[in-house]
């Protein structure tokens, strides 16, 4: 995904001079091309972010379409304020990139997880939130963002270069996008964790259990009509997430699902009051924390077993 | 006489935070010379007929509890009336506490937390670079902000991005809420650190209209690729003496009987006070 937004950056900022790319001491080699091409629009701010986000605010001010690009962590939490007061607070159309969404620097630990960015960032009032899961969604995204006049914040996580989507789905932002149909219950998920939800949901198949995938790109604005269609379809809906499930998807489900007289059985899988535990690759440290496919398979197969005439759908 | 203009800021501003019950009045009166001299003085550009204009010079002001000033400065260039200054703080006005962009013709960016007022100007700056813009950004930076972290990672960039269309004015008065700045966290020596980071450095009266008029003019001509700070040496509470260099009236307001005494100090007659 890292890549597929450079490039999209890069097509941008080719079109509009007033596009530019400011980094926080991050994106050697990979900016390169921007850079070569593009000197007058790049600018790295060093180990500074939350000046940066400010910084960004200003040139905003003055017309400019800054996309600010660091480690996602450093982006939500260290720079919480100057997300709030300097691009929230005043609309400024600057778009932050938070990288290594979820669990992507698996190998550094929670310092550098970006597991609650979703639950802080999602009630600061003028912010886009988008956290896309596959290429296109990516480049979707990215455009979207600046297209949109005001604060945008974008998540992004690896490099998986497999695409989820069939050649003729179109990714609507704002929308719900549904990757796979089912008949028994749906799985909403966001981010890159979709790939693991839909081998989970193979599995599921395997056992007679027919999942829908939905993919929530975009956090907000939310698309709650979308998934109040999905709750008259479906009794058991799932969020799965690569973050904290207070705060994130599953709160932001619980909370629209609630508002809406909506009697759905709920589960919310993915970081329940806890850091994500343990180090290695991306995939080793979801599995560590019952978030690889195996995982979500399980939960979600066991949590059905465990409710009496799960089958029969109420609505 | 810039003197007299100052003098009726001054007053502007105690009979704004009269109306409105609150406000910064003595980090306000401190700063009173300092911004009649860029906006009065023929420092700043601006265009009077249209506070929008692409071209302007700008004003951040980072300590953006000296609102009063800001706000009265505004009204004396025509981009507030007498009525909406004197609805500060009140139900319904545009005026609050802490400046507010995007509401107020004249006021740059939204400030209040300290911090963040030099950051937003290096943006500015450096946008205005970009588009080869001979528009300058000033910055009024409280001494006690100086404690704040991010205050010195701006001043960094600043000086790496060779920012020469930046000037920051410091308002040096020495004091912070909880007392003297020296005592609660030592700044000095403040010009050797700002020198240390890459800027030119000059103190300056801040008091002084004059001279403050001229170091800030030269200061436009000489603008190179260095950054700009100017120490302005500052009494706070200036104007009202038994507010002088007083850290209770960082945000206290003046009872009855002290009332009196602002007025007879300021020359404010009672049916100004009551305008």
């Amino acid at each position: 995904m890292r890549n597929t937004y450079l490039r999209e950056l890069y097509e941008i900022a080719r079109e509009d001079k007033n596009v530019l790319s400011l980094v926080s001491d991050n994106g050697l080699i990979v900016y390169d091309d921007f850079r070569r091409d593009m000197p007058e629009q790049y600018f790295n701010f060093g180990i500074s972010e939350g000046h940066m986000v400010t910084a960004a605010a200003g040139m905003a001010s003055c017309g400019k379409i800054p996309f600010a690009y660091t480690i996602g962590a450093f982006l939500a939490y260290r720079s919480y304020e100057f997300i709030r007061l300097d691009m929230c607070l005043q609309k400024l159309n600057v778009k932050l990139v938070g990288i290594g969404a979820g669990v992507t620097y698996g190998y550094l630990g929670p310092t550098h997880h970006t597991t609650e960015d979703l639950a802080v960032l999602r009630c600061i009032p003028n912010l886009t939130l988008l956290s896309p899961a596959t290429p296109r969604e990516t480049r979707a995204l990215v455009r979207y963002a600046y297209e949109t006049i005001g604060p945008v914040y974008l998540r992004i996580g690896n490099n998986l270069p497999k695409e989820l989507y069939c050649e003729d789905m179109e990714v609507v932002p704002g929308k719900l996008s549904t990757l796979r149909k089912g008949e028994d219950i749906a799985i909403l998920a966001t981010g890159e964790i979709l790939y693991q939800v839909m081998e989970a949901a193979e599995r599921l198949s395997k056992k007679g259990i027919e999942a829908e995938v939905i993919s929530v790109h975009t956090i907000k604005p939310f698309d709650e009509q979308g998934l109040l269609e999905v709750a008259k379809k479906y009794e058991h809906i799932y969020s799965v997430e690569e973050h904290s499930v207070s705060g994130g998807l599953g709160g932001l489900l619980a909370e629209t699902l609630t508002a809406n007289g909506c009697r759905n059985r709920l589960a919310r899988i993915g970081l329940d009051g806890c850091f994500a535990k343990g180090y290695g690759t991306p995939i080793q440290v979801l599995t560590a924390n019952g978030l690889d496919a195996e995982g979500i398979y399980q939960k979600i197969i066991n949590g059905l077993e465990q409710r009496e005439g799960w089958k029969k759908n109420i609505y | 006489m810039l003197e007299d203009i100052a003098k009726e800021i001054r007053k502007d501003i105690m009979i704004a935070a009269y109306h409105g019950k609150s406000g910064h009045l003595a980090s306000a009166f401190s700063a009173v010379e300092i911004l009649t001299a860029l906006y009065v003085g023929d420092v700043m550009r601006y265009d009077k007929s249209n506070p929008y204009w692409e071209d302007r010079d700008k004003l951040v002001l980072s300590k953006g509890h000296a609102s009063l000033a800001l706000y009265s400065v505004l009204k004396r260039i025509g981009y507030l009336s007498a009525e909406e200054l004197n609805t500060f703080c009140q139900p319904g006005s545009l005026l609050g506490g802490e400046p507010k962009y995007g509401d107020i013709p004249g006021v740059e960016a939204t400030t209040g937390s300290l911090g963040h007022g030099l950051s937003f100007a290096v943006g500015i700056a450096m946008a205005n670079k970009l588009d080869r813009k001979d528009s300058r950004v000033y910055v009024l930076l409280g001494d006690g902000e100086c404690q704040e972290g991010s205050v010195w990672e701006a001043a960094m960039s600043a000086s790496h991005h060779k920012l020469g269309n930046l000037t920051v004015i410091l308002d040096r008065n020495k004091l912070q809420a909880m007392g003297d700045t020296e005592e609660i966290v030592k700044l000095n020596s403040l010009e050797e650190k700002w020198r240390g980071f890459g800027w030119s450095v000059q103190e300056q009266d801040g008091h002084n209209i004059e001279t403050m008029i001229e170091v800030l003019k030269k200061d436009r001509e000489d603008a190179k690729e260095q950054p700009r700070l100017i120490i302005a040496n500052t009494i706070k509470g200036k104007g009202v003496s038994f507010m002088e260099n007083v850290p209770i009236w960082h945000y206290r307001m003046p009872n009855e009987e002290e009332l009196q005494l602002v007025k007879k100090e300021l020359e404010i007659t009672e049916e100004e006070l009551l305008s």
